[in-house]
């Protein structure tokens, strides 16, 4: 049982066990992997909490209802995932600042954090936007030859390497 | 298909944990729920994202294709516009370099004990998310429905059959991987 305590697999395992994984879901509970939509959810819960059911009448909650479904446990099965696996191979540590971005910007947590939260808006409100992240376009998208997944899965990364190398080459 | 199972709420939702538990595992084992991999591949200097993704999407194809030929399986490819799914697509890339994961590595990123993903990204997501069901009803008709797609999938658009394209599509990723080594990245 070596494999289970490795820090890392070979990249194409991982992506094949990936592929595999979506074979099961389609057959088990005819559905895509997909995690945006869950973040949805989960801000439509937190808005309930504090203003009510008057949150339901919301366009965007009529179709995306705040509720636990098979995706939100879903990402919650990730976070348990990910815990056991870092365990098994001791890379489990808590920690604030990445090394690649403390390089660059220092090891302040408060920066990191900031930038961090803001990144997450912009996240966030492009995956909705787009109706979908890396794993509804990215992955299942693109597995089920979608021109939404393909089309995304591209400005993913036009988007993506523009940003990071304006962040790392021109203000870091 | 199991009908009975997939309209079975406990299962599903037992289900959707058992397979968040391998998707995390195997996200973790993988080294993507590092902001340094991610940041990596974004800056063309660590190719273990496009890896990991293109041999999903390769294995994930064939195998999912022959599930719905078999019967066994049907696809739910998403609608899409160039104003939802492009211009959404560049903006979530924005975000996707400046937090350094996307919604699901940094759910592993959170398992691995990374407190900027806990206390800065996924606060920013949700908001994000939250932010977008403001905007939603003036979205809709306007942008979002800009240059809607006619046909789903590429088969649907080529008007051939799936196999058409998924036989050369997973070679093509295969051949671009294999290149991709070659050149030592």
């Amino acid at each position: 049982m070596e494999w289970l305590t490795m820090g890392r697999w070979s990249p194409y395992a991982v992506g094949i066990g990936i592929g595999i994984l979506s074979w099961l879901t389609f057959v088990l509970s005819d559905k895509p992997i997909g995690c945006s939509t869950a973040f949805a959810r989960t801000s439509g819960m937190i808005e309930r909490l504090f203003r009510g059911n008057k949150v339901l009448e919301k366009a965007y909650y009529k179709e995306f209802a705040p509720r636990i479904d098979w995706e939100w446990m879903l990402v919650f099965g990730i976070i348990l995932g990910s815990f056991t696996s870092a365990k098994l191979s001791g890379q489990f540590k808590l920690d604030w600042v990445p090394s690649l971005w403390a390089a660059s910007f220092g090891p302040q947590p408060v920066t990191r954090v900031v930038v961090a939260l803001l990144g997450g808006v912009l996240l966030g409100f492009g995956a909705r936007w787009a109706g979908g992240c890396t794993s509804g376009h990215g992955i299942s998208g693109t597995l089920q030859l979608a021109v939404s997944g393909w089309l995304a899965a591209v400005c993913f990364f036009i988007g993506g390497i523009a940003a990071a190398f304006f962040i790392f080459r021109v203000l870091g | 298909m199991l009908t009975k199972l997939h309209t079975n709420k406990g299962s599903q939702l037992a289900l959707g944990l058992a397979a968040g538990f391998v998707f995390g595992f195997l996200l973790e084992k993988g080294g993507v729920a590092r902001y340094d991999v991610i940041v990596g591949q974004l800056l063309l200097t660590d190719f273990t994202v496009l890896k990991i993704m293109l041999s999903a999407a390769a294995a994930g194809m064939l195998g999912v294709h022959l599930l719905r030929s078999l019967g066994l399986a049907q696809l739910h490819p998403k609608p899409g516009s160039w104003g939802a799914t492009a211009v959404g697509g560049l903006i979530f890339g924005l975000g996707f370099a400046t937090l350094g994961y996307c919604p699901g590595t940094i759910s592993a990123a959170v398992g691995q004990g990374w407190l900027d993903a806990l206390v800065g990204g996924l606060a920013g997501i949700i908001l994000g998310a939250g932010i977008f069901s403001s905007v939603y009803p003036r979205l809709r008709a306007g942008i979002l429905a800009k240059g809607e797609f006619k046909h789903r999938t590429f088969p649907e658009l080529l008007k051939v059959n799936p196999w058409i394209v998924v036989i050369p599509a997973a070679a093509l990723i295969a051949a671009f991987l294999y290149w991709l080594e070659g050149r030592g990245l």
